[in-house]
């Protein structure tokens, strides 16, 4: 029992940090703020998950493992609206995104990646 | 185990650097907040880790519970004066 139990938490662990240095390398390298907020509302929220739900699974039946999912439940509603709220105040400032739809209509606009 | 949570921990910590480079030097003010709630965001896990770490998993839950609620509030309450009238011109 308490092999499958460790085995299935560093499977669960090693997932999640590999979602989490995804969500990292996309923060880095895509081109624009729109693009930015789907590398680290999406995949650090599911790698979140996944590493706290594998020590969920080492920890067991007690009540710190319910205070851990009490944590998961908060972090997955809580970081989507944080940065749609980060989103939204963008657009309502006037931040372009990459792919207007001037830029689309007539084809020779130049793009800068910045 | 405890190697294990050892060298998750420091894989980690190692993800969370990462995006500092975002923060120093994004284009917008919005870049800078988004690479600091990731950071945030990642920092609740890592808190975890070092709990499972210590043994002492019983105390630094709290530790994480009260860290996740200050940087969703904060994270929030910074967007929402960034879209106000006060700030001229953010971009």
């Amino acid at each position: 029992m308490t092999e499958i139990q460790i085995g299935f938490s560093i499977l669960f662990v090693t997932f999640g940090i590999l979602l989490m240095l995804v969500g990292s390398v996309g923060i880095i390298r895509l081109p624009d703020f729109y693009a930015r907020t789907h590398a680290t509302s999406k995949s650090d929220t599911l790698g979140i998950i996944f590493v706290i739900l594998g020590l969920v699974i080492y920890e067991g039946f007690t009540q710190s493992s319910a205070k851990l999912i009490l944590v998961v439940l908060f972090i997955a509603l809580s970081n989507p609206i944080g940065i749609h709220a980060l989103a939204s105040a963008a657009m309502k400032k006037g931040l372009k995104p990459f792919f207007s739809d001037d830029d689309i209509k007539n084809d020779s606009v130049k793009r800068e990646v910045k | 185990m405890h190697q294990f949570f050892l060298f998750s921990s420091v894989a980690l910590t190692i993800i969370i650097a990462v995006p500092l480079f975002r923060v120093l030097k994004g284009p917008t003010v919005f870049d800078r907040l988004l690479a600091t709630n990731a950071i945030a965001t990642k920092t609740i896990v890592l808190i975890c880790l070092i709990g499972f770490l210590y043994g002492r998993i019983d105390m630094f839950i709290d530790i994480t519970l009260a860290y996740a609620i200050l940087g969703f509030i904060g994270s929030l309450i910074i967007s929402k004066y960034v879209a106000s009238q006060n700030v001229e011109d953010p971009l």
